[in-house]
């Protein structure tokens, strides 16, 4: 059972050198999108070098042995083509959508960072990027409100010792130390071939892809093996309620509600994302019925999954206060949200309202072939079995009332929440 | 063992693409069907688009087409706010309703064998709204929540003031989209009621669907749920595009301790129906649209002040704003001012590079077909196409267009359409700091504006 429509093509094949390739074949436009995951992240930052992860994706823009500083995008955008990286807790991608007849550029772009980058770093580079990184972290951190939540949850919801604990933006003082011993550790242990799935969705022929592939990355050697995580188990709840409480510069407080969940992907993953639709996808959700509409304690409320695959995931809870309302008064609307879930299961109607709203999204979101391409990176990392893919509509569908209840009921209670609050600071008054 | 290096490759044979082919069918009450078929995937996206945006409201009203549109989506006269909601879940989709400057906008995507039930749901959201009063007067609440976390929202902030600075205080450009902090406090449910009634008529309003349908049943379908809408009237705008000052500006808002400055630098653009419309479009992409462009590698790639830096022309009916928008460090905040304007004058000085000419029109023409590649973005530029009165052939000859920009082209539009004699620049910053830099910048006194939004 799959979406109408929407089972796609997908060829897998392992090169040599340990690389993961897949393909999948769409050729209603011309147009083509080359999909790069590095499976490493801010977890596999060593101790004193937080942001680091972050600081490299700069610098694979930076140029390699044939390409300039900055060319790849111009190249690209030359091309006509679209491109960015983006870096996560446990992953880097890189990624371009191009005019079809341009795909061999993108994959000679992505081959020459992957096996030559390190004869174009220089100490320059190096400096230019970390303070544009640090720009970056004022940007969207410190220069604004609420900014610091993305780090402060994960440091509130995975203990020190947890590969995910850390800030994946980095302290200005651990970007400062970096240096260009530190870019040539990390290429060498991280980004090989072994280490990377590499995706290509669109306007292909798939036999000549393949050997567009090869020609490009068949020659680049495969690494020593990645060096060893820091476990990432923890049980599957908090064992109680962990509080972080923020003075910040804002005009009103926001609440985030945190619980454990099962990991992206996993059978019960699906009631989680699911669960969490209920609670705060759209205006029919509850959080937005009763907080935003009902009671007026939010003006927005939403709730999500981080989508987490190692360790646990997270279902987070989002409001925002309407001004007036204390932080207090907000958290305790999120948990009789919370507990009607937790002690009474869905309504009836509700599941199937949910399920036909993700068919849409899923469907919808296929129409992309960077979204496709993404997907099956994400599949292909975390599975090795990018076909996983085809089947998400009919694990979203197996969800029953009864597998949410089970799940809201283990979840959702006092022993697995984890608070974290801002408010106005005390000095410019309560708003 | 080591990686071979292969020559940098060239380009295949590039395979066409064409914008989707499309309909335009006048109902007899005026109402117009877009009807794009794009059968891919089972999928339909339903929008309406009419003329009804905040260009069309009286100063005083400032507010009420985002208002109303808001409180589209909590009910109609069979329907509350809940249950609408509902019914559109279990189409799988969600009602998005919304106002900008041009337009008010109504869509949804759902399976294309939910396309009568959606058409129908939007049908009765489009024609008889409920306007409950708990439910405006909530979303009123939640407006000036909004505007008062903007205050503490720097980027934001630095956006709304310097977009409504640039406008005469008599002009209704001169407060921000969704209505000021006092427009938007004595905004009724009675306002939102005439809003609907003197603005939401046939005549001005398209019936925009694109995705897996047949033009036939969906011009069946419309007739019979729209075919007896009554035309009527609606007032046209008399719209004040022209700039507050005729001669450049420096202000400050104050935000102590704040670790970076927000820029923006710019002026009042031009209107979307101006003939220059290509040669700005390829003009804007060198100065600061692609990533290599000139104010980007300068600032940030250069100097390192900042994470980012862009420039852009708004096109809208009305002269939009043209700006160069960045964040930077704080202590260098006078130093990116001043290379913002070395790159503005450089733009007016002699002509592009032909490289500097190509990669923008190579890129703009090579991703024209990304841009469409769902059904919600064809209909986006097909409602886009009626709002801005573009012609029929836009998207069809666009990449000609563009690929037949000239180096003098973009010369004469820069020299045309920047304007440093009334260059307008906007700090939000810490004062204390970047005031005493200031001084030296020759765009006049500072002067300090407050976090007021009139």
């Amino acid at each position: 059972m799959s979406a109408p429509g929407a089972t796609l093509p997908i060829q897998t094949f392992r090169l040599h050198n340990g690389l993961l390739l897949t393909l999948s074949a769409d050729r209603t436009a011309p147009i083509v999108a080359v999909n790069l995951w590095y499976h490493v992240g801010s977890a596999n930052e060593r101790e004193g070098r937080t942001g680091f992860a972050h600081l490299f994706e700069h610098m694979l823009f930076q140029g390699s042995e044939h390409v300039a500083a900055n060319e790849h995008f111009e190249l690209i955008q030359r091309a006509g083509g679209t491109l960015n990286g983006s870096t996560w807790l446990d992953r880097t991608n890189y990624f371009e959508t191009v005019p079809s007849h341009q795909l061999e550029l993108a994959l000679w772009l992505e081959a020459d960072r992957m096996g030559r980058l390190l004869p174009a770093m220089t100490q320059g580079k190096l400096d230019t990027q970390r303070d544009v990184v640090k720009n970056e972290r004022r940007w969207s951190v410190d220069n604004q409100p609420y900014g610091s939540w993305w780090e402060r949850l994960p440091a509130l919801c995975f203990p020190p010792s947890h590969p995910f604990h850390h800030s994946l933006m980095g302290s200005m003082e651990d970007l400062s130390a970096a240096s260009l011993e530190d870019v040539a550790a990390f290429f060498r242990a991280y980004y090989t071939p072994d280490n990377a799935v590499l995706s290509i969705a669109g306007d292909i022929d798939e036999n000549e892809t393949r050997l567009l592939v090869n020609r490009h990355f068949g020659s680049i050697p495969r690494g020593n093996g990645r060096p060893p995580l820091a476990s990432m188990e923890v049980s599957p709840t908090f064992g109680g309620w962990l509080r972080g409480l923020v003075e910040d510069d804002v005009a009103v407080a926001r609440v985030f509600v945190a619980c454990r969940t099962p990991i992206f992907g996993s059978d019960d993953y699906y009631a989680a994302s699911t669960m969490a639709a209920m609670l705060g996808t759209g205006r029919g959700s509850r959080l937005h019925k009763s907080l935003v509409r009902e009671r007026q304690l939010a003006s927005a409320a939403t709730a999500f999954t981080f989508d987490l695959a190692k360790g646990s995931d997270l279902l987070v809870v989002d409001t925002t206060a309407r001004p007036g309302i204390s932080a207090e008064a907000l958290e305790q609307g999120i948990v009789d949200v919370l507990d009607e879930l937790r002690l009474h299961g869905p309504r009836p109607g509700e599941l199937d309202r949910v399920l036909a709203q993700m068919e849409t999204e899923f469907v919808t979101s296929m129409q992309s072939a960077g979204d496709r391409a993404e997907q099956l990176s994400r599949f292909a990392t975390y599975y090795g079995d990018p076909t996983l893919l085809n089947d998400q509509v009919a694990r979203y569908r197996a969800v029953s009332d009864d597998s949410v209840r089970g799940l809201a009921s283990a979840r959702l209670g006092p022993d697995n929440r984890a608070s974290l609050v801002y408010v106005p600071r005390s000095d410019e008054g309560a708003a | 063992m080591s990686a071979s290096v292969v020559d940098r490759p060239l380009p295949g044979p590039s395979r066409p693409y064409r914008f989707p082919r499309f309909e335009r069918i006048s109902l007899s009450n005026g109402l117009e069907l877009i009807i794009a078929p794009v059968r891919r995937l089972p999928l339909v996206t339903v929008r309406f688009v009419l003329d009804a945006g905040a260009r069309h409201e009286a100063r005083e009203l400032a507010g009420v087409a985002s208002l109303s549109a808001d409180a589209l989506a909590e009910g109609t006269r069979r329907l509350d706010a809940g249950a609408l909601a509902e019914q559109f879940e279990r189409l799988g989709g969600s009602l998005s309703s919304y106002a900008t400057w041009d337009a008010t906008h109504l869509r949804t995507t759902v399976l294309s064998s939910r396309l009568e039930s959606a058409l129908t749901l939007l049908t009765e959201v489009l024609r008889t709204p409920a306007f409950v009063p708990r439910e405006v007067e909530r979303l009123q609440q939640e407006r000036l929540a909004e505007l008062l976390e903007l205050k503490t929202e720097p980027r934001g902030l630095a956006d709304e003031r310097f977009a409504s600075s640039l406008y005469k205080r008599s002009s209704r450009l001169s407060i921000q989209e969704g209505g000021s902090e006092r427009t938007v406090r004595q905004l009724t449910v009675e306002n939102c009621h005439a809003w609907h009634a003197n603005q939401f008529v046939p005549g001005v309003t398209a019936l925009v669907i694109a995705g897996d349908v047949d033009v036939d049943s969906v011009v069946r379908l419309a007739n019979d749920r729209l075919g007896d809408w009554k035309a009527a009237e609606s007032p046209s705008p008399v719209v004040d595009d022209g700039p507050a000052r005729e001669h450049p500006s420096l202000r400050l808002l104050d935000r102590p301790g704040a670790p970076q400055t927000e820029l923006r630098l710019g002026h009042v653009g031009l209107r979307r129906s101006h003939p220059d419309y290509f040669d700005v479009v390829v003009m804007n992409a060198i100065l600061g649209g692609v990533f290599n462009s000139r104010i980007n590698l300068n600032l940030r790639e250069r100097n390192a002040f900042t994470y980012g830096a862009f420039s852009s022309y708004e096109w809208r009916r009305d002269a939009a704003p043209f700006l160069v928008s960045t964040a930077v460090a704080t202590p260098v905040t006078a130093a990116a001012i001043r290379e913002v304007m070395v790159e503005l004058e450089r733009m007016q000085v002699g002509l592009p590079s032909a490289d500097e000419v190509a990669l923008s029109t190579s890129y703009l023409d090579g991703v024209f077909p990304i841009r469409f590649e769902t059904t919600a973005a064809i209909a986006s530029a097909l409602a886009t196409l009626r709002t801005l009165q573009l012609a029929n052939d836009f998207y069809d000859t666009y990449r000609d267009r563009i690929r037949s920009v000239t180096r003098k082209g973009v010369a004469r539009a820069a020299q045309q359409h920047i304007h440093l004699d009334r260059l307008q620049v906007l700090a939000v910053g810490g004062r204390a700091q970047v005031e005493p830099m200031l001084g030296d910048l020759e765009l006049g006194p500072v002067s300090l504006i407050g976090d007021d939004d009139e």
